[in-house]
């Protein structure tokens, strides 16, 4: 489930949030529980720890209870809620001031170009793959590694499956800059991964068959 | 117009999101037909971003949802209270 894909049923939110905001509190509940994993794997994808992640989710489900009355309905409330949760963790990386000066110095470097992992073939990795804790561990070290402003645009996109439109929106930057950041995140995740997954996966092929 | 494998490479990205002009989309097609390592970089870029979407990658802790209800009902509830409370003079 990601952002994208819990807005689809028949789940009325506006009706929902309309209740909540005349006291009827218990359905907040209801309301984000569709958007609980995608919280937090948007918390973890900013945060080291799981347990912060937990903190961070946490928090921005308060944060947007407590704001819930200037939710406007002009965007989707899942949009709403991804500003919130990217807010909540650049807060909290901020304090511990992890962030430095890269989100400044970065973007400058958007033309030079990422040159991806050279191969000649490539045998699909089927998503059974993903039962064994260390191709798990590859894909989060690799999403890790990314610096802060292709990691976001990168889990947007292609995580929680927002439209390019919408994660322009959601971070406040260009469609361009969306389309350039996103590029150089796949490059650099094919860049990192492919030689590795390949190497894991054909040593142990066998497994799949 | 041929297209070398660099140029190919900036496009991979809006090949994937089916984001080319259709002239473009047909020069990189026609590259990808032809050439073993342009066309293993796609498949292998696809191939993880696939994987990387997977819930299984950041699977929620256990008992996340219970935690996180249990903490939501408290805040509301003491948030009510404060607001239910008459105000003392």
């Amino acid at each position: 489930m990601n952002f994208a894909g819990a807005d689809s049923g028949v789940r009325d939110e506006a009706q929902m949030i309309c209740a909540i905001l005349a006291g009827d509190t218990e359905q907040y509940h209801a309301l984000i529980r569709p958007y609980e994993h995608s919280v937090y794997r948007m918390a973890l994808s900013f945060v080291k720890s799981e347990s912060e992640a937990e903190d961070v989710a946490q928090e921005a489900f308060l944060k947007a209870f407590r704001d819930l009355a200037s939710f406007r309905g002009e965007s989707k409330f899942s949009t709403w809620l991804i500003s919130i949760t990217l807010n909540e963790a650049r807060r909290r990386l901020r304090r511990q001031s992890i962030l430095h000066m890269e989100s400044l110095d970065e973007p400058t470097q958007d033309g030079a170009r990422i040159s991806p992992a050279l191969l000649r073939d490539w045998r699909e990795i089927p998503s059974e793959a993903l039962e064994r804790r260390e191709v798990r561990a590859l894909l989060q070290e690799a999403i890790d590694q990314l610096s802060p402003i292709y990691r976001e645009v990168l889990v947007l996109r292609d995580i929680e499956e927002l439209s390019i439109e919408e994660t322009s929106a959601a971070l406040a930057i260009s469609i361009s800059s969306v389309k350039v950041r996103l590029h150089r995140a796949r490059m650099m995740l094919q860049k990192d991964l492919a030689p590795k997954l390949k190497r894991t996966t054909s040593r142990k092929r066998r497994w799949f068959q | 117009m041929k297209l070398d494998c660099k140029h190919v490479w900036d496009y991979i990205s809006d090949f994937l999101d089916d984001s080319l002009p259709p002239e473009t989309r047909e020069m990189v097609q026609r590259h990808l037909e032809n050439c073993e390592i342009c066309s293993a970089i796609l498949d292998s870029t696809r191939n993880i971003l696939i994987l990387t979407a997977d819930d299984r990658v950041f699977e929620l802790p256990t008992g996340f949802s219970d935690r996180l209800h249990a903490r939501l009902a408290r805040e509301i509830d003491s948030e009510r209270e404060r607001r239910d409370k008459p105000p003392q003079d």
